[in-house]
Formats: structure tokens, sequence, C-alpha cells
């Protein structure tokens, strides 16, 4: 007979934040006779990640935030005692500053729609038994026991489900193919090396909710006819590691991995390879190389991976995201799936909205709700009533959207023309705060250290690219770097083999695109208008606006500022070092930014 | 654990598993027991273990939720049973004894035991 609780307290976005919490609950919970009624369930992330970890209380769905040890009494006696809610520790609505106590009511979830995270906080990783009994395991029982491997690969031509990896192929189609190829050894990938700055949607999923990707991959070995698969995770991620090895155990154990699964003769294996964390590793090409243990570079795809892949055997590689909406397919049907987004982008997509966002996160949008939505619904726009200035997605190899575009819908095809990418799914909020060739230089700069090296166009283009936009950001760019940057990055795009260095350039060519006047600006005027540039700008108070509250001399790490509390206060150059610090604390816009040009001539000259 | 060798021995485990996480799915039924000061005093912890047990044992579908004290304390230990949209209905002083009856009766058969009955609340009412 199973157990009967009253109440399971759910606990996730841990994190390293306080690990004591769950012992704290459960001995709390112990001491106050209460064990035999209440259950505590660590579970993987429920993507409100500022405001973890977050405490769900089921049934009722009281939803708390931030929850440290130190609360765990009063959460106990309040709400588990007494069913009443610990109103401080609920989460507050920061546009209405309405305090919110369920967590279906918060708007962050309201607008999305959860189908592959729906069991990401709501289930423990750990245990085989409850993804079970959400029906877990189901799609795979019905697969193996009435539909042929066709069938399967139908039913997700059907669905219109596309690589959830930033391609965007479609994936019944690389399954069909990876069945019509020759050979009696066939394998399966997932490739769970996430490398975008920023994106963590792959790893939440190996974390909160293991079983659904190998479930996902059971069933796309059956329909392409393998007989091993390979699951691909950065080191950088121990626990997703942990809790797939966990999930892969168990599925053994009950016979789900192994020989003859349901009694079908149908043998299927699952291994976990750990990458080193290199980004050119998330390229297929140079993941299957780094799987044989060979140097992870890509090679040239004359053949597909799909007829000759791993040890040139035929393999079918899919993305983390893209396995785990398998089991929902075929539970579903490829007909509900193909009712959910736009004509030709289905179902729906993960996105890590982070950045200048108040509520940064793990987020599950059905696709072509526009950007809008997501950055300002979901998100709640930018902090401090500052204005949006752009979007990035897709990465490093992606692109910015102007705010003026944020209406536009989601999709592959959108995101391509207004010249940036689906990606694997980052989404990065930029504010007035945000300069954008600085952008396009960080990016680089990221790329240039994870270039393989073994194109010379993306080796030394990347590098050449760089430099020059660091000569534009410290103040020595001249007009003509402009056309220069644009011939480097059609070259490195034309001539370099993988996917890193046909996009490597996209940074720069979509900020030139739709911020043109920013490089100007750098150029010409020598002055960054988003203050970030430290050698191109100056703040100053403006003496007339200035209320003397003293906040700004507060947060200058320099003690740069000073001045009589209620009167004007004034930045001492000399000692300032344009950190913008106190530009960004100033509540009553009285900092400026300056061009440092203009100001030093302005300035008393030097004596020679 | 034995392994599960067909479709079948997968349903059979799922259906002993779902009751495992019956406090995260709906149920349609809730039982609520008042546990203020008044109704812990009064023996609501016991009244509560033995809902919980009866249910597990009965195989019964609802949840059992825990609430403060509604002000009628001299009624205590109170429980509210609530079915889909149905009137709320409580009943008064109800010792763990009491439950298997209030369980079978009002739970599996559909009809409220009236004569510990203390209040009934609609919908229009609350």
């Amino acid at each position: 007979m199973a157990e009967r609780y009253r109440a399971d307290v759910l606990v996730s976005c841990l994190h390293g934040r306080s690990p004591e919490l769950i012992p704290a609950l459960e001995e709390e919970i112990e001491q106050r006779g209460l064990s035999k009624e209440v259950r505590v369930v660590e579970t993987g992330c429920r993507g409100f990640c500022t405001m973890g970890p977050v405490v769900t209380i089921q049934p009722e769905g009281v939803f708390y935030i931030k929850v440290q040890p130190a609360d765990v009494p009063e959460l106990v006696e309040e709400t588990l005692i007494k069913g009443r809610v610990v109103k401080r520790l609920t989460y507050k609505e920061p546009s209405t500053r309405e305090k919110i106590p369920t967590y279906q009511d918060i708007p962050f979830y309201g607008k999305q729609m959860r189908i592959v995270l729906r069991n990401c906080g709501m289930i423990n990783p750990k245990s085989i038994d409850e993804y079970i009994a959400v029906d877990g395991y189901q799609a795979l029982g019905q697969v193996l026991t009435s539909m042929t491997p066709e069938e399967v690969i139908e039913e997700i031509k059907t669905s219109g489900l596309r690589g959830r990896g930033g391609g965007g192929f479609n994936t019944g189609r690389k399954w069909a193919a990876t069945r019509r190829a020759e050979g009696d050894i066939k394998y399966v990938i997932a490739n769970g090396d996430e490398g975008d700055p920023g994106a963590f949607m792959d790893r939440a999923l190996m974390e909160g909710d293991p079983h659904a990707v190998l479930e996902g991959m059971i069933i796309g070995g059956y329909a392409v006819g393998a007989q091993e698969g390979y699951i691909y995770v950065r080191d950088e991620y121990p626990l997703a590691i942990e809790n797939l090895t966990t999930a892969i155990e168990k599925a053994r154990e009950y016979g789900l991995l192994g020989k003859d699964i349901f009694g079908s003769g149908f043998d299927f294996e699952i291994k976990i390879v750990r990458g080193a964390g290199a980004f050119v590793c998330g390229e297929s090409s140079a993941l299957m190389q780094s799987l044989e243990g060979k140097i992870g570079e890509p090679r040239a795809k004359h053949i597909h991976a799909t007829d000759r892949g791993l040890w040139d055997r035929p393999s079918c590689l899919n993305n983390v995201e893209t396995w785990a909406n398998v089991p929902h397919i075929i539970n579903g049907g490829g007909e509900w799936f193909a009712s959910i987004g736009t004509e030709n982008s289905k179902g729906t997509k993960a996105f890590c909205l982070v950045g200048k966002v108040r509520n940064p996160g793990l987020i599950e949008v059905p696709m072509g709700i526009t950007l809008d939505e997501i950055v300002n619904d979901i998100g709640g726009g930018a902090p401090k009533g500052r204005e949006i200035k752009a979007v990035q997605t897709g990465g490093p190899s992606g692109g910015c959207i102007p705010a003026h575009l944020l209406d536009l819908p989601v999709d592959y095809e959108s995101l391509s023309e207004a010249g940036s990418m689906m990606g694997s799914g980052g989404m990065i909020v930029m504010d007035d705060r945000t300069c954008m060739v600085d952008i396009a230089r960080y990016f680089l700069e990221f790329l240039r250290d994870e270039s393989c090296g073994k194109c010379v166009t993306c080796r030394e283009g990347i590098k050449r690219m760089l430099e020059i936009l660091t000569d534009i950001c410290q103040g020595r760019g001249e007009p003509e770097d402009i056309d220069h940057l644009e011939e480097l990055a059609e070259t490195v795009q034309a001539a370099s083999l993988c996917g890193l260095g046909k996009s490597a350039p996209n940074p720069v060519l979509s900020t030139l695109r739709y911020f043109r006047d920013e490089y100007d600006a750098h150029v010409v005027d020598k002055f960054c208008p988003a203050g970030v540039c430290r050698d191109l700008v100056s703040f100053y108070i403006l003496s007339d606006q200035c209320v003397g509250c003293g906040v700004c001399v507060k947060v200058c790490p320099q003690d740069a500022i000073s001045g009589e509390r209620k009167e004007p206060h004034v930045i001492d150059q000399s000692k300032c070092i344009q950190c913008g610090a106190c530009f960004d604390a100033c509540r009553f816009s009285s900092i400026t930014v300056k061009s440092r040009s203009e100001t030093q001539a302005e300035a008393q000259p030097m004596p020679a | 654990m034995p392994k599960l060798t067909s479709l079948d021995d997968l349903k059979a485990l799922r259906t002993q598993l779902k009751k495992d996480i019956k406090a995260r799915t709906e149920t349609g039924t809730t039982i609520t027991v008042g546990m203020g000061t008044c109704g812990i005093a009064a023996g609501a912890r016991e009244t509560m273990q033995a809902f919980l047990s009866e249910l597990a044992e009965r195989e019964i579908d609802a949840q059992v939720v825990t609430t403060g004290c509604i002000g009628m304390c001299h009624e205590e230990p109170l429980v509210d049973i609530q079915q889909g949209d149905g009137p709320r209905i409580t009943y008064g002083k109800v010792h763990p004894d009491m439950v298997p009856r209030i369980v079978e009766e009002h739970l599996a058969q559909g009809q409220a035991v009236d004569k510990w009955v203390v209040g009934r609340l609609t919908q229009e009412e609350e």
C-alpha cells in the first residue's frame, strides 16, 4: 500500500545556495510530528531563478521564494500546521506591489506553456517512480508494443518538431534519413553540450527530468534502428551527470533499458560521455570526434552524419530538448503538437531569459509568441524603469534584435530574417545602459577563445575583428574600420568550415545593421552613448538637478564624489574611473555622460 | 524491483504510484481539517491522520488540507468535505472512530452522515 501524505513540500532552485534547507525542513517536520503527513521532495528547476530557493507546498500551490533555513520553523508552524500563508515569503509582483501567495497566479508562469518542462520542479528527478506516476514511459510502452518504427517516424513528421539546438532541422526527416541509411549498427546521440553564455535550458532538463531525455532517446533508437545511445554532457554540469546516471541505473533496473524492453525484442543501452566544455563540441561533427576520443574539431559534412557519423556509422544527433519533446508528442499525438505554434515552427520552446529584466529565469512559451510578451509580460520589463534597447537571441552565433522589432513572433524564420537565430534558446535582454559595440566585442572575445583554430579565417579573422572592435571601444577607431569589419565578416562567414565560424560574425553584423549610429558615435565622436566604454566617457553631476541625497557617494568605489548633504555634489575627475556605479544608482537622473574628448578640450590645457 | 516486461506491468505500477503523488494532482474532493490551536487541542491531528490512513487503505481520491480556526471552537475537531462544486459540508466533533463511517457513507456512497453535520455552505453563500 502506498503511503498517503496530505502535503508535499517541493524544494527547488537550490543551486548551491542553502543546501541545509532540506535537512532543516525534514528535521522541523519530524520534530513537529508531521513526518507521517508531510513529505519533503527535492525537485529540479522551476525556472524562477533569481527567486531561489523556491518552496512550493502542494496541494494548495503555496509558493515561497528565497527561503532560508532560518525561515523553516515559521514556515512549518504557519503553513503546514495552521494552514496559513507566510506573507513575507511570498512573491511580490514588482509592477503592482501585490503579494501573490500561489504560483498559479504569478504572471511569470501565467503566459508560459509548459510541455517539455512540465515535470521540472514538479517531480523528484532522482525517482523513476515519480516519473512513471506522471505517465512516464507510457509513450515508450505504446511505441514498442503497438507501433512500427515507420509509424513512429511518421508521427514525429506529423508533429513538425524541429531541432531545438539551433539549426531547426526537421527531426522526423533526420530520423527517416538515419533509418534509411545502410548499416546494422546505428547510434542516437543527445547533444547536452550547452555552451552559449547565459543558456541553461538543457541543464535544467537533464537535472530536472532526466527520464524524459532517456525515454525520447529510446523511442528514437527504436525508430531509427539503433542499439546504443550516447548523451554528451559537459563536465561543468555535475548535477546533470549525477541525475542522468541515477536515471539510467534505475531504468535498467526496471527493464526499460537493456535487453528485450517490454517484451518487444528491442535492445537498447545509453551511455553518458562527459565533455570538457569546449564550445565547438556543441557542433555536431566536432561532438562526434570528441565522442570517439579525438580532438574536438569539426569535419567537412559532404556526407551527412545520418549516413556516416560516429565511428562512420549512421548516427542521429539531436539536442536534449528535442529528445525530451518526443515522449510528449507520442502521448499527445503529432497533430496535437502541430496545433501549437506557427505554420513552420511547431510546439513550444524553452528559453533562458537573462540580462536586464526583472524576472530572469527559465521559461517555456509556444512558438509564435512575440518577443515583447516574453520580455515585458513574463520577464516583467527592464528593472528600474529603464528602456529596453535590444534582445539578443541565439547566443554568440545569434544577433541582436532592436526594440522596435519586439513585436516579432518567435519562430525559426522570423528570427533569421531579423538577422538573428533561434539558437538553443538563450535570450539576453539589454537596456539603454548596454553598449552595442561592447556587446559585439564581448561575443567576439568569447568566440576567439572558443575557436578550435582549424580554419584560418575563423582563427585569424575573429581575432582581427576583435582587435578592431577593441580599438573602437578604446577610442582608437577610424571610419574605415567599419568597412574592414564588414569585409572581414563576409570572409569569415564564407570560408569557415563549421557553424561556429560561419556564424561568428553575426553579433557584429546584426549590431552594425541596427545600431550603426552607435558605431559612428564611437568612431567619429569618440563617445559611448551608453556610458560603458570607459575610455570615451566622463560622468558629471548636473548641479541644478542634484538633490544631494548622497547615494552616489556610497556606491562610488573610488571615493571620488563629495558634497554637503542636500547640496549638489561633484565628481573629482582625477579620481573617477568611469565605472558608472553612480550613474546607475542615481534616482534623480542628475548624472550625465559626456564625451571624454570634448570635456578634456573644455578643461584647462595641462602645462607642457 | 522486478523488471517490467510488458506495457500492462507499467500500467499496473503506474496506478500504484499515482497514489504516491496524490498531493500534486487534482482530485476534485477536498477534506479540510481545522487545525487551529483549538482544533489541535480537541484532537484534530489524530482525526486527520485517521483520514489519511483511511483514504490510503480504501484507495479513495481526495486531498487532505488543513486550515486555522473558523470560530466554532466548541465543535472542534471540525472537518469540511467539498466534492467538486458541491456544497461544503462541515462535520463537528469528529473523533477518529467516526472517520471510517464518514469516508464510507459520504465519499464512497455520496450520502452525508446527517446526524454529525453541523453546517452546509453552498457556493453562493460563500
